[in-house]
């Protein structure tokens, strides 16, 4: 039974890992970016969702607006300030880590952000979904109704952008476009349109992860960054360049992290992450779905 | 000899100093094949950047369908109806040989972010499935459609990037290098390719292999160090001193 209750519990928390793996995942395949300020973006979308359900009263209704406003700060910021940043550097590895030395920067900015907005202290966005656990057979499981809507709502998203990026144009547009963008153009592509719209996806998986996450816990402006951790681990756990990959690798994570806290122990939960990590490189060093050759030889 | 399918006139690319296309004019009229050659470093594959958008135009005239154009953005040019295959292929490793050849169609796509997010375009995607299969017989590869790319021997990626590139139907199809890295029995095939391709589209092509030049063009503009030294029939072009110098000189520094 205890093994059981892990697994649930693992189950939830790798789905949400899994979300912010998907969004890291999808910038970093359109862009080569490791996008640090996923965490940021998904703060201020669930701040947003805050105030619509403090003036809908409806945890539900705040949630399509936290999805909607995900993608459009995502979007904002691909459009207005990476492409601009992409576009003053040229070759070279400053040009390289530039971007990334952004993200860095925009997560300080949103956080601040949110901080001079909605100030520091702990906030309460709540779910109409009890937290306590099932009670099954006497025994209470340590995994709740909105554990269930969590998994429920990860398994949307992904259900979504499998359809999207398997069988849509769209999909494949976003795929030809991060893979080889020169062809992609000639193809009649418009390449930075589409790595917009890729970014808007990610923010969007990052703002379902902020808004499913939030009521087992509270809302500050750093309360997510925890979660960029484990969803940077769990995207490069499934390769970084696969989104079926980063599913598995936040699943795997969410799992592993239970069974470590059910059986070793809480003081080791951050560096738990760590070790998993480092024990799948060292098995699969590309990750378990990572590419066999790197892109600029393929 | 009537109108011009392509016209460019006084094109010159610099990089920093250096001058890599020198007032360099180029027509394509309706149904020719025009081979580009010249040795390396003869700004061949520059012309052809400047004109997909790729290098920085300094100065010069673009006509297509006799009418004077801005030099297109590499995304424009499907609309323009030109589209062009790159030497190094450029397949994309994890798609399928189908779905490379359709992401040439994008140009037709035109389903919304939002339909597409809900899985709605579907008979647009049909339409795209069944052109990338009408393209893939055209270069003999219809067989492949369901192989992922990086499955493929080599002469084969070639043959299915012309499929993707004639997915936009373009008036202008430029062939980077088309057989280059092919063997004698390649090479054979793609100069039949090419004889069939002349019915949908003209073609421009850059080529080192000059029995293919020779065999599939109908007329060569020559270029040597960013300058056009001759332009003709192959068979004026192979007797051209100029051209016969270039290449013995180049062939001499070798």
């Amino acid at each position: 039974m205890l093994i059981l209750d892990t697994l649930l519990i693992g189950l939830s928390s790798g789905a949400i890992y899994a979300l912010m793996a998907l969004a890291l995942v999808l910038v970093w395949r359109s862009t080569r970016v490791v996008n640090f300020a996923q965490a940021g973006q998904a703060i201020l979308s669930t701040y947003i969702g805050y105030e619509v359900m403090n003036r809908t009263h409806s945890y539900w209704i705040s949630i399509p607006f936290a999805i909607i406003a995900g993608g459009a700060i995502a979007a904002f910021i691909d459009a207005v300030i990476m492409r601009a940043l992409a576009k003053r550097s040229h070759k070279g590895s400053v040009a390289e880590i530039a971007p990334v030395i952004a993200t860095l920067g925009m997560l300080g900015l949103i956080r601040s952000l949110t901080g001079a907005i909605w100030g520091n202290e702990y906030l309460q966005y709540t779910s109409p979904v009890s937290g306590k656990g099932y009670l099954i057979g006497g025994h209470t499981i340590p995994f709740s109704p909105q554990n269930t809507v969590i998994v429920v709502g990860a398994l949307l998203v992904m259900g979504v952008f499998a359809v999207i990026f398997k069988f849509t144009n769209l999909g494949l547009a976003l795929r030809a476009a991060s893979f080889q963008p020169e062809i992609s153009r000639l193809a009649g592509i418009r390449v930075d349109r589409i790595r917009t719209i890729g970014w808007a996806f990610a923010g969007s998986a990052g703002a379902v992860a902020g808004a499913l996450v939030t009521p087992t816990s509270y809302l500050s402006p750093n309360s997510l960054d925890l979660l960029l951790v484990s969803g940077f681990v769990a995207a490069v756990i499934g390769g970084l360049d696969s989104l079926i990959g980063a599913v598995l690798g936040g699943l795997i994570l969410g799992v592993g992290f239970a069974f470590i806290l059910q059986y070793i122990g809480t003081s080791v939960t951050f560096s738990a992450a760590f070790i998993i990590l480092i024990v799948v490189l060292f098995v699969r060093p590309r990750g378990i779905l990572g590419s066999k050759v790197g892109r600029r030889d393929a | 000899m009537g109108s011009r399918l392509l016209s460019i006139s006084n094109l010159t690319v610099k990089f920093g100093g250096l001058t890599a296309l020198s007032k360099v004019h180029i027509d394509v009229h309706p149904g020719e094949v025009v081979g580009l050659i010249g040795p390396n470093g003869a700004g061949k594959t520059t012309l052809f950047n400047a004109l997909t958008g790729f290098a920085p135009v300094a100065e010069g005239t673009l006509v297509l369908n006799d009418k004077e154009q801005a030099w297109p953005k590499s995304h424009q040019l499907v609309d323009l109806g030109i589209s062009r295959t790159l030497q190094g292929v450029g397949l994309f490793p994890d798609l399928t040989v189908l779905e490379n050849v359709m992401v040439g169609g994008q140009k037709y796509a035109k389903g919304s972010v939002l339909k597409a997010a809900l899985g709605l375009d579907g008979s647009n995607e049909k339409y795209l499935r069944e052109k990338a299969a009408v393209a893939l017989e055209k270069v003999y590869a219809s067989s492949l459609g369901d192989s992922r790319a990086d499955s493929l021997p080599y002469p084969v990626t070639k043959r299915v990037a012309i499929a993707r590139a004639l997915m936009s139907d373009p008036k202008l199809l430029l062939l980077d290098e088309p057989a280059g890295g092919l063997g004698s029995q390649d090479i054979d095939w793609m100069n039949g390719l090419i004889h069939n391709l002349k019915t949908d589209t003209s073609i421009l092509l850059v080529e080192h292999h000059m029995d293919v030049v020779m065999n599939v063009c109908d007329r060569i503009y020559v270029l040597n160090f960013g300058e056009l030294i001759a332009e003709g029939t192959p068979q004026e072009v192979r007797e051209n001193p100029a051209v016969i110098a270039a290449y013995l000189g180049a062939e001499a520094t070798q």
